[in-house]
């Protein structure tokens, strides 16, 4: 009836591909070189169509791995993390993954397969209600019942999932949606009328910012993921350095300033410096810069920075005034809107404020008993870096080694430091090197870890096995899950309920995947074995018997204010 | 303090479980919900009542905003605004007190929408107040059920300088 109609059909039948074709040509028009991802009944039509795809597909042993090795080529590289999973168990694995990535703003792309359209909502084999599930976990997901939907929801995907503050995205995928047919280019256009992202800050909020820092005694400037995200560090050096400011990092600053700069304070918070800390409770102004006054970062909010105005530049406005009400709100992107501040502020001495900050840094710098005739978690952190020049690509569990890897290792960039800040994922470290060394496969890439992080994930090492990934895994083997029993010293009476358990070997384990294993019982092997493993071409474990009750030192226990910190007599009495 | 909030949503699945999961995972107290679809069949409105200090209703309009499918959100807290809210009730009402209750809810503007021997289904609407006010007066006869739609609110269009000009 309608030749015009009829013609645009026949054209359209030319080109038609089924659904998992759209999804693959897709993945590589957005410059998809790398995924992550597990097999599963309803996803073999798209596995059937990567066969043939110039995609590097890796293979973790568990989704969840799958999942931090996508978080951890994302974090290293700054590209988009894929990765793929099955219906039900599949895309469940996931979870703990996405949320590690939504809590650190990680640009993820999840591809899930779920259970046939017409069967949705029955309990089929393998059902879950994915979108249901990790809804609290994504910056966005949804279910594409349409084939035509397809290519226009990853593209969306994709965009949402890499601007502004970064997040993961879930898009689920029937598996009948994957067979069906349809010409590919049917809807290339975006429609996302409710996504808006603010890049650029409003020039008189930017102008109010610098007018307080100009007039500002003793600023401290508190920079936090949102650099490094925004690739901003030397817009931060530029403008640190002209307006002349100490610089504290958050956990997942660490690297966006040189930390062997006089004017860094490293970390600050619950595990952060003293010097941090004190600058920051004394400081009459605190720029924060991506960063988000996590309670980590606070202790008690009501006693944070008490003397301080608040300049809070963040693109995410929910996060501004969220904890901590700030002042002068600077809603956009850090590098924009240093790159505007820079042009405005004032060179200031502030002679009498770095005096001050010099003293408490000569004070309290981080320390631990050198002498020990044990291995201490800490020394083993110093010869790594020491070894590798400062300049590896490092991954960690959560907890003390995580801790002691802020304080001892010094970063000098961004994006080499890698952990699980927000959500504190223990076994986050093995799959986010195995990443992190396939997106960086020059650089060398050590995971810093503990027994019992590694306990979680080391199934992993076989993937990193698979592929030769010359990844270094430091186990500081303390026989302990070693925050908790800090705290159960600290605030438990000593009493250690359930926090040790019986660990393999790990060495033998090591060998037995087929990556090389060492155990260093002996300050004195400490230096030599990091040697060897920094020489070994495969996957190296190394086992490090540390000191088994050994503490991070300062803590701000929880709800004190950052000033109130404890052990730092003990720091003290090291000196 | 009471706030209206209206948001403009697209008009996709999973959107009001998106909006009433970050209310429950951030803790935030909803007094009422009401949806619908607006002229443009792509998008519905959602007007929702919150109780909370101003930071709390602050934060309730960003992480609104910063779901994707809401495409805006407005707090009618400074402006003023026409909310109602539509009520069908079910009275008990004994041929004797029959009377009675037509008179009541004459006084109410209320609409008899069902009628039986022993009960009549009444449609009120109006501010929240009002249909309050009407309940409690209804108690005596007994209240058998009551069905809400939650507030549903618009800013005046009317301003004093459109008078004027």
């Amino acid at each position: 009836m309608c030749p015009k109609l009829r013609s645009t059909d026949s054209s359209a039948k030319s080109i038609l591909k089924p659904g998992a074709q759209i999804v693959v040509d897709t993945l590589i028009e957005q410059g998809v070189e790398t995924m992550f991802g597990y097999l599963g009944g309803v996803v073999l039509p798209l596995f059937d169509k990567l066969y043939d795809a110039p995609i590097n597909f890796i293979i973790p042993r568990h989704e969840q791995g799958g999942c931090h090795m996508a978080d951890g080529y994302a974090r290293a590289s700054g590209k988009v993390g894929v990765v793929v999973a099955t219906s039900g168990p599949g895309a469940c694995n996931l979870v703990t993954g996405l949320a590690t990535a939504m809590m650190d703003s990680v640009p993820l792309v999840a591809i899930t397969g779920q259970v046939r359209t017409d069967l949705i909502g029955n309990d089929a084999f393998q059902e879950a209600d994915t979108t249901g599930i990790t809804r609290p976990v994504t910056k966005y997901n949804c279910i594409v019942k349409d084939v035509k939907d397809l290519a226009r929801t990853i593209r969306e995907a994709f965009y949402i999932a890499s601007t502004g503050r970064p997040g993961p995205v879930l898009v689920d995928i029937p598996v009948d949606i994957e067979l069906e047919k349809c010409s590919s280019d049917g809807s290339k256009e975006m429609n996302l009328p409710g996504y808006k992202v603010q890049t650029k800050g409003h020039a008189r909020q930017i102008s109010m910012a610098a007018k307080a820092i100009n007039e500002s005694e003793c600023p401290v400037l508190y920079v936090g993921g949102g650099v490094v995200i925004s690739d901003a560090s030397e817009e931060l050096r530029k403008f640190a350095l002209k307006a002349n400011l100490p610089v504290t990092m958050t956990l997942l600053g660490l690297g966006c300033y040189d930390q062997s700069r006089a004017e860094s304070l490293d970390m600050l918070g619950m595990h952060g410096s003293a010097y941090a800390n004190y600058a920051v409770q004394e400081c009459d102004l605190l720029i924060a810069v991506g960063a988000r006054f996590d309670d980590r970062v606070t202790g008690n909010v009501k006693t944070f920075a008490p003397k301080a105005k608040i300049v809070h530049i963040d693109i995410d406005p929910a996060s501004i005034s969220k904890n901590v009400r700030a002042d002068i709100p600077v809603v956009g992107d850090a590098k924009i809107i240093l790159s505007e501040l820079v042009k405005e502020v004032e060179h200031r001495d502030r002679k009498e404020w770095f005096k001050k900050i010099a003293e408490w840094k000569k004070k309290y710098p981080f320390r631990y008993d050198n002498n020990s005739t044990t291995i201490k978690p800490q020394y083993v952190i110093e010869e790594i870096c020491r070894q590798t020049n400062g300049d590896a690509i490092v991954t960690t569990g959560v907890g003390q080694n995580q801790m002691w890897t802020a304080q001892f290792y010094k970063f000098k960039r961004a994006r080499q430091f890698i952990s699980s800040g927000g959500l504190g994922t223990m076994g986050y470290g093995l799959p986010a090197a195995i990443g992190a060394q396939i997106a960086m496969p020059g650089q060398v890439v050590v995971d810093i870890d503990g027994d019992h992080s590694f306990n979680m994930t080391m199934t992993e090492l076989s993937t990193a096995v698979e592929h030769k990934l010359p990844i270094k895994v430091c186990i500081l083997n303390n026989g302990f899950m070693g925050m908790v029993r800090q705290w159960q010293e600290l605030f438990y009476n000593k009493r250690y309920s359930k926090s040790y358990l019986a660990n393999p070997d790990y060495a033998t384990v090591a060998r037995a995947m087929g990556a090389a294993g060492i155990t260093v019982e002996k300050k004195a092997d400490v230096a030599k074995a990091v040697k060897a493993m920094l020489a070994e071409k495969m996957p190296c474990v190394v086992d490090f018997k540390v000191e088994r009750e050994e503490n991070v030192w300062p803590i701000v226990p929880a709800g004190k204010s950052i000033h109130e910190m404890n052990g730092l007599d003990i720091l003290e009495s090291l000196a | 303090m009471k706030h209206i909030i209206s948001a403009l949503v697209e008009n996709k699945p999973g959107v009001l479980a998106h909006v009433a999961g970050m209310f429950a995972a951030r803790a935030f107290n909803i007094d009422s919900l009401a949806v619908g679809r607006t002229e443009d069949p792509d998008l519905s409105r959602m007007t929702i009542v919150v109780v909370g200090d101003d930071r709390v209703v602050e934060q309730v309009r960003k992480q609104l905003a910063k779901i994707i499918p809401v495409v805006k959100v407005q707090d009618f807290v400074d402006q003023p605004v026409v909310a109602r809210d539509l009520m069908l009730i079910v009275i008990s009402a004994a041929p004797e007190k029959r009377a009675e209750i037509l008179s009541l809810i004459d006084v109410f503007k209320g609409k008899v929408v069902d009628i039986g021997q022993k009960f009549v289904m009444v449609e009120v609407s109006g501010p929240e107040a009002k249909i309050d006010a009407f309940i409690n007066m209804c108690r005596p006869y007994g209240i058998k059920s009551v069905a809400r739609t939650g507030t549903i609110a618009m800013p005046r269009q009317f301003k004093a300088e459109d008078n004027e000009a």
